[in-house]
């Protein structure tokens, strides 16, 4: 299982497995045991995902300071390179489009290239949700998962004063790693809501079955009071300003009635995880709003499969569940997949399917705990009408409401009056955001205002490549 | 124009090292870093510049979602540069508005 080698595409795979993250790897693994052809298509140069980025071959001499959980990546990956010839895996691919018919375009070292399987796994993970603030375009600004990215690819820990501003276990877990690695001018600006922690409260006995994530948590908080580093809550109206050079100076924020600035080299802002839909939309399947995670995911069964025959989801891209839940996830739809063509029967998949189900059940007991905990203030959903929404074609929350007072009903319309959400990322940064506006304008629920139409490409495809794929399909 | 990098770097493995040109001045990375990562490293301050406004912009998620950091690279442009790996000799080039692709002529679309 060469990276670099770019196997002739001949005859269909058995399954497709589109992401090397927790849930693709196991799905792989899984997939390669029962004998199945598999292809592996993973946008990264190395597999991992983002949580296991670079597990298999870490630029760091201290892998210990990003946490005992990143071991667990190193073992998948060990385990993936193991499956040898069973899978064909193509790295740095970008999958641009995947049609009903199970045919996956996708570019890889500047060539573009179609592969046919009999069913496809997508396990396209999570990104982070959207948190638009005034300033957040700004250069120095950057996403929690893009430091801890920058960390785990690379090595690279901030210079100056770093701020972690928003809400979520990420942010803490990433001061956590950036304190290990020595970074001494750390400060965290906690968003979330003060009335969340009562109703995060009745989930407890359920997330008691989940124990060890709580006292990680609360160790993770714990280290970083004890280090001295601060965790100012409850901040509100959050405002990034920039220096003399235009990029990030200070974040301004205001608890209670006092107004406050932290100085800040970098400023990462997180709230959280969301589905990456953008596959599962381009083939139309059917998704549903999720109340208690607020963001949008496709409609799976117990297995993933999705309301398209052959595709199955898996891991966060089906709803946020995290890294181990994701690998049961993965089990679970190779399973029934392999099932689907005959290389199972229902009854030896029902057997096999038992660990791994048990283990989702148990690995997802945290999550209405975590859901309602970290829930993001509205604030944050619904910005100031100042604030850039679309970061790609600058359209601002005053303009989205300015629109909906002018009749626009929903995102798709808002593409038309605005161009919002039609720019290089194709609304993966502000399609949430320009669904809760709208429907809160609207004084509907967010599902009435719908989402955007996402259509292929899903990635940058020069037409250049494209015209020497129909040459190669000829 | 730069100023303070975001980032440094902790100690690893051995890699090997490659020098690469931002807007003609030549910075050091190693094997293995984006193109992203190398250029924060090196304190630039914007990779490029909005079509709409002329805004300044650098890279935001690092994971291939938000094509803040799309640069010209080796020709290229419009290039994720959080998704391409650094090569030694790579030209890379901040983008200024909007950028057609290579070879293209302007008022075509």
């Amino acid at each position: 299982m060469p990276p670099s080698a770019m196997p002739a595409i001949a005859a269909p795979y058995d399954l497709a497995v589109i992401g090397a993250g927790p849930a693709g790897m196991a799905a792989t693994l899984s997939a390669c045991e029962l004998g199945l052809r598999v292809a592996l298509i993973d946008e990264q140069h190395q597999p991992g995902g983002q949580i296991y980025r670079a597990a298999g071959a870490s630029p760091l001499a201290d892998v210990a300071l990003l946490g005992p959980d990143y071991r667990r990546g190193r073992e998948l990956v060990a385990a993936l390179r193991a499956c040898g010839a069973a899978c064909d895996y193509y790295a740095s691919a970008a999958v641009w489009q995947v049609t009903p018919s199970l045919e996956i375009g996708f570019s890889a070292g500047g060539r573009s290239r179609l592969l046919r399987a009999s069913a496809i796994v997508a396990a396209t993970g999570a990104m982070e949700r959207p948190m638009p603030i005034p300033g957040w375009t700004l250069p120095g600004v950057m996403t929690a998962g893009a430091g801890q990215i920058a960390m785990k690819s690379a090595g690279f820990v901030p210079v100056g004063p770093v701020v972690l501003a928003g809400s979520g276990p990420l942010l803490f877990l990433v001061a956590w790693q950036y304190l290990n690695a020595g970074v001494t001018s750390i400060a965290v600006v906690e968003t979330t809501p003060v009335g969340n922690h009562a109703r995060a409260l009745r989930h407890l006995p359920r997330a008691l079955r989940a124990a060890s994530y709580l006292r990680k948590g609360v160790t993770l908080i714990a280290a970083l009071a004890k280090a001295g580093v601060p965790i100012r809550r409850g901040a509100q109206d959050l405002r990034v300003l920039p220096d003399e050079s235009g990029r990030v100076g200070r974040l301004q924020y205001r608890i209670g009635s006092r107004l406050l600035t932290d100085p800040c080299n970098l400023l990462l802002l997180h709230q959280g995880v969301v589905p990456n839909t953008q596959l599962t939309r381009s083939l139309d399947c059917a998704h549903a709003w999720d109340e208690g995670q607020r963001c949008w995911r496709p409609v799976t069964d117990k297995w993933g499969a999705s309301s398209l025959d052959g595709l199955w989801v898996a891991g966060d891209g089906a709803g946020i569940g995290g890294a181990l839940a994701a690998e049961s996830q993965g089990r679970l739809a190779a399973l029934d997949a392999a099932r689907s063509l005959g290389r199972l029967t229902p009854d030896r998949r029902d057997e096999m399917a038992s660990a791994p189900r048990r283990q989702l059940s148990r690995n997802l007991a945290i999550r209405p705990f975590l859901d309602a905990l970290y829930a993001p203030a509205p604030d944050f959903l619904a910005p100031p009408d100042e604030t850039v929404v679309c970061r790609c074609e600058e359209v601002t929350a005053g303009d989205i409401r300015r629109f909906v007072a002018a009749g626009c009903t929903g995102p798709n319309q808002l593409k038309i009056f605005s161009r919002c959400g039609m720019g290089p990322c194709q609304g993966r940064s502000c399609g949430l955001t320009a669904g809760e506006i709208i429907a809160a304008a609207r004084g509907v629920p967010v599902p009435e205002a719908g989402y955007y139409r996402i259509r292929a490409p899903l990635k940058p495809v020069t037409l250049g490549q494209l015209s020497d794929l129909s040459m190669e399909a000829d | 124009m730069t100023h303070t990098p975001v980032f440094r770097r902790l100690p690893g493995p051995d890699r090997e090292k490659v020098v690469l040109t931002v807007d003609g001045h030549p910075i050091e990375a190693l094997k293995g870093d984006s193109v992203a990562a190398a250029v924060l490293a090196a304190g630039v301050v914007s990779t490029r510049t909005t079509p709409v406004s002329g805004s300044a912009r650098a890279p935001y998620c690092l994971m291939g979602v938000c094509f803040e950091c799309l640069m010209d690279i080796d020709g290229e442009p419009n290039s994720q540069a959080c998704m391409t790996l650094v090569r030694d000799g790579m030209v890379v080039r901040s983008q200024a508005g909007e950028r057609l692709p290579a070879g293209q002529p302007r008022g075509g679309a």
